[in-house]
């Protein structure tokens, strides 16, 4: 096993004349053996981003750095040390083991070694026995761990996928996605992973970077990314609850308590009274109960008053958005908890949830107040 | 009907015993300067053709057109312009190449090049970008980029080997023009076919129509096999 090496990005700048696209990077880094995801839709240039990262493609302006050294494209060796899996596997016409064992001789690893290197590669994908099939007569399934074990052969010390799991059915791309995850821990190197797939990035990666138009416009933790987005867009995006803005009134017994809309959440955090706020609640975290029915026993600081103004079906649940004061949350309710509830548009219900469950970070001076929160303040 | 079974007959009798003239020989000399000239060809071609089929560069789309039109390349304006530069008196002329076997593989090799060229440029522009992305990404140098891109075309550079091949064995008017069919020399297929017709010697002319016809089908019974044989294990795996 090796260990990986750290790779960053530094004014990154890459237009395409003929589309008028423009990449845009100020900064993005993957720390040596963390897993980075590149977040964004279609279009918003994640590829591109790879690809200059993997120094595929030559950028107009900026630095990319692999373990801290300013490397080009022109550099085979700093090449050498990464490689990669793009959406289709883009198997050679061979035999799997010839598809495999194609890196080890540009990196001119000796015949005898390449062959016990292919095999183990092959059995850490789950593909053992594969060596003298046709790589053209795969299944997508097969023929997408071929190319990751064609990567992992290398042992890179970075690793770049561009959407690996993305032209699979549902069912293979969950199965894959947890594979990729262990087989990516396991092997211990920094990995760039490209998706607009939100869930497979949160069952793989250790940190988040959101893309739209070529630039990034969020970074950090999958908590931090997921619990309290950035902005209305990436929110969106991430199908996640817009940030509401509020102000700490007061701090009492280790809770510091949010006004907002007329409303007052209780809220764990590091913020002095009077700080203003950006925060969110989780569907999944809010409990909703019948309103003027006794409430059974709840640690839950906030209980609610509020009113369902929308419900409609996601997947096996509901989503419920709640008028609550000025404010909208949302809960995610389950399909017997409606029926069982009667709930409907225009029902009055209690919106309960833990001051834990509250994500809150201080407003920057430099974010705009007012529009982080558009949405939310109503 | 009589003519062909008379003819058939002689041809049969040149072929198989030997006669008044020396089939084979026509046949090894054929062989000898169409094989060659293919070789040329392949090796101008098939790197030119790749540059053209995976790069874009000022002049891409000129170079395109001229190579394209290149297939169409009349052999006789091939045969006089070759004819010209290598008479006495062309710039050329001191090398006193004209009527000699090298004339006719310089002329078979400007017919055949643009062949390979724009066959070659097609098929490997069908091998996808990323295709070579993903080996560049693997570390491969360039120059295993260009080979995997080749090896990906493969079923296309078979045919234009048949296509580059094809053009010049069969080719008659450049051959005669630059190689003049002197017997035991520049004499080939298809030019000693012309003058046994002419002469009424028909059952010659069989005789090497026979032999041409049956290379000609070889080389695309082989080169279909190899084809097939290749894209049925591909789809088939094991």
């Amino acid at each position: 096993m090796t260990s990986g090496l750290s790779i960053s990005g530094e004014g990154l700048r890459r237009t395409f004349k003929k589309s008028g696209f423009g990449l845009d990077v100020e900064y993005v880094e993957a720390e040596a053996g963390s897993v980075l995801a590149i977040l964004g839709p279609s279009g918003s240039g994640k590829s591109t981003l790879l690809t200059v990262l993997g120094l595929l493609e030559e950028p107009d302006a900026g630095t990319v750095r692999l373990g801290g050294q300013a490397v080009t494209t022109h550099d085979r060796e700093a090449r050498r040390k990464m490689a990669a899996v793009f959406q289709r596997p883009y198997l050679f016409k061979g035999s799997v083991s010839a598809n495999v064992e194609y890196g080890l001789v540009s990196h001119g690893v000796a015949k005898s070694e390449r062959r016990s290197r292919v095999t183990a590669a092959l059995a850490r994908v789950g593909l053992e026995g594969y060596e003298d099939r046709s790589a053209l007569a795969l299944s997508g399934g097969e023929a997408q761990r071929v190319s990751l074990a064609r990567a992992l052969v290398l042992e890179p010390r970075v690793l770049l996928l561009d959407e690996p799991l993305a032209s699979l059915d549902p069912l293979l791309k969950e199965q894959l996605t947890r594979d990729f995850a262990s087989i990516l821990r396991d092997a211990g190197v920094t990995v760039v992973y490209v998706t607009h797939d939100q869930n497979e990035a949160m069952v793989v990666c250790d940190k988040v970077a959101v893309m739209k138009d070529g630039r990034i416009v969020s970074v950090g933790t999958v908590i931090e990314v997921m619990d309290l987005p950035a902005d209305e867009w990436v929110a969106s995006f991430l199908g996640a609850e817009a940030p509401l803005q509020g102000e700490v009134t007061r701090v009492e017994d280790g809770l510091i308590w949010i006004g907002c809309c007329g409303i007052e959440i209780a809220a764990v955090g590091d913020v002095r009274p009077g700080q203003a706020v950006l925060f969110g609640i989780h569907a999944e975290d809010v409990l909703l109960f019948e309103g003027g029915h006794a409430l059974p026993t709840t640690s839950a600081r906030n209980q609610l008053p509020a009113r369902v103004i929308q419900l409609s079906p996601r997947g096996s649940t509901y989503r419920a958005v709640l008028q609550v004061g000025g404010a909208r949350i949302s809960a995610s309710v389950s399909r017997s908890a409606v029926r069982e509830m009667g709930l409907l548009e225009g029902s009055e219900v209690l919106a309960v949830f833990k001051a834990t469950a509250v994500a809150v970070r201080p407003l920057a001076d430099s974010e705009p107040g007012s529009d982080a929160s558009a949405s939310g303040l109503n | 009907m009589q003519i062909f079974v008379d003819a058939f007959r002689e041809g049969w009798a040149a072929l198989t015993s030997g006669g008044i003239i020396d089939v084979w020989t026509i046949v090894i000399t054929s062989l000898r300067v169409s094989v060659f000239a293919v070789m040329v060809a392949l090796v101008i071609g098939i790197p030119v053709g790749l540059v053209v089929g995976t790069k874009r560069f000022i002049g891409w789309r000129a170079a395109l057109i001229i190579f394209n039109s290149g297939m169409g390349l009349p052999p006789v304006v091939v045969g006089l312009l070759v004819a010209m530069t290598l008479s006495r008196r062309g710039p050329l002329g001191f090398l006193d190449l004209l009527y000699s076997q090298n004339a006719i593989v310089i002329a078979q090799v400007i017919i055949s090049v643009p062949i390979v060229m724009a066959i070659t440029a097609a098929s490997v522009a069908s091998v996808p970008r990323e295709l070579r992305l993903q080996a560049r990404s693997l570390g491969a140098s360039s120059m295993r980029v260009s080979l995997l891109t080749l090896s990906e075309a493969r079923m296309g550079l078979l045919a234009a080997v048949a296509g580059g091949f094809g053009a010049i064995i069969s080719e008659v008017g450049a051959a005669t023009m630059v190689g003049g069919n002197i017997a035991g020399q520049t004499r080939v297929m298809t030019t000693a076919m012309v003058q046994y017709t002419r002469m009424g010697r028909y059952g010659y002319a069989l005789s090497l129509a026979i032999v041409l016809m049956t290379i000609v089908i070889g080389v695309n019974v082989i080169i279909t096999s190899m084809q097939t044989s290749a894209e049925k294990w591909e789809a088939e795996g094991r």
